[in-house]
């Protein structure tokens, strides 16, 4: 029996070894960050616990943008439909690849009276740095570095290891959450998901 | 317990098999090589469809020597991509340029392949940039995976023989550079002149 428990054992380990390498690869990284994509490999694909569902008020926050303004989620209210993508870290893969894709869709958003608000719980000077590889942004970035992701934690997506899940979120004129989308951190969020969200708001 | 040990080695055999498929091509395309056995699917755009040439009608997949040419251009890139969207121009002047010389045109053609992408993020750069050549979707990474998991933009030029062998002649990551200068080169390197 025990010889027989020792060989599934040995059998499962296998098909981990086998199959990590498979799933860790192929993120089709834009050559504009050359070489510079630090790789974590493959990550557990949610590790926090949301606080919030549809329907709820946004938690609004105030945190400082890369361009050097303050933006707070209120001063959108009655105004502007907002999405929020949480994105774990910079120069990593996956992230780096997001944003880029956003930015040339401004006309997409404005369709729907939506604007884009890229949280990362980076400090300003590393999100300068990355997001300058991304070409001009349309939308703000900001730092949820300090308190350290406090923004992140507040919507419940903040992960064991101090960065944020790969989340989005669609918020109405009213500050409603509309939308949530807590993605396995390992992949991007597929656009027409986000579409198809900011379709149905009025 | 032999009986275990048999079901095990089994299950090793398959997965080894699985994986070796998933993570096909560790490198890119060799010049001088041929290229991985990509299929893609036929175009539903009738416009797409004459452009490739393919000689055939249906609805399934085919092959890139299956394209009626001397020469195709393969952009590997992705429309979350910086570089390839600044790149985009550029290739479509390269496709106007091909297009408009009659010694040219239906012996070049270019598609594109969105390593990554759904068919709807590939028909949004198609649409942001005009892109006037087919581009078709690698949702799952599956052709990105056979062509080495190269960075993005990556071009292959592959020759198409009359025998519809194929021998790829260009392959390299990065933008294009000059657009004359690319395509006087690979002219050059297929023998096509």
């Amino acid at each position: 029996m025990k010889t027989n428990n020792r060989l599934i054992l040995l059998g499962l380990i296998g098909m981990a070894i086998l199959l990590f390498p498979c799933a860790q690869s192929a993120f089709g990284l834009s050559d504009a960050f050359k070489n510079n994509i630090y790789n974590p490999g493959l990550l557990k694909p949610t590790d926090s616990v949301l606080k919030l569902k549809v329907g709820d008020r946004a938690p609004d926050f105030t945190l400082k943008a890369v361009s050097g303004e303050t933006v707070s989620l209120r001063q959108y209210r009655g105004k502007k439909n907002v999405v929020i993508s949480f994105v774990p870290a910079a120069w990593t893969p996956v992230c780096s690849d997001q944003w880029p894709g956003y930015n040339i869709v401004k006309d997409i958003f404005d369709k729907h009276d939506a604007l884009l608000l890229g949280i990362s719980v980076d400090n300003i000077p590393t999100l300068f740095s990355w997001t300058n590889q991304m070409g001009n942004l349309w939308f703000p970035v900001l730092s949820d570095f300090w308190p350290h992701g406090k923004v992140a934690a507040s919507y419940g997506v903040l992960r064991s290891d101090g960065v944020s899940e790969r989340a989005l979120f669609v918020i109405d004129k009213k500050g409603i959450i509309r939308y949530i989308d807590v993605h396995d951190i390992n992949k991007r969020p597929p656009l027409e998901d986000l579409v198809k969200e900011l379709e149905k708001l009025k | 317990m032999k009986k275990i040990l048999v079901c095990w080695l089994l299950v090793i055999m398959l997965l080894l098999a699985v994986a070796s498929s998933l993570t096909a091509a560790s490198s890119p395309p060799v010049v001088g090589g041929t290229l991985p056995d990509i299929k893609l699917p036929i175009p539903k755009d009738s416009a797409e469809k004459n452009y490739l040439d393919l000689g055939f009608f249906g609805f399934g997949t085919f092959k890139i020597p299956e394209i009626k040419a001397k020469l195709v251009i393969i952009e590997i890139f992705s429309m979350y991509c910086p570089y390839c969207q600044g790149e985009a121009p550029n290739v479509n002047q390269l496709y106007a340029k091909i297009d408009d010389n009659p010694s040219l045109k239906g012996k070049i053609k270019i598609i594109g392949i969105g390593a990554g992408n759904t068919s709807y993020e590939v028909g949004t750069f198609k649409k942001k940039y005009n892109v006037p050549f087919p581009l078709f979707a690698d949702g799952d990474y599956v052709i990105h995976k056979m062509v080495g998991e190269v960075r993005t933009p990556y071009f292959i030029g592959v020759k198409i023989n009359p025998d519809g062998s194929n021998r790829v002649i260009y392959s390299k990551l990065g933008a294009l550079g000059g657009v004359d200068d690319f395509l006087s080169t690979l002219i050059k390197l297929s023998e096509l002149q």
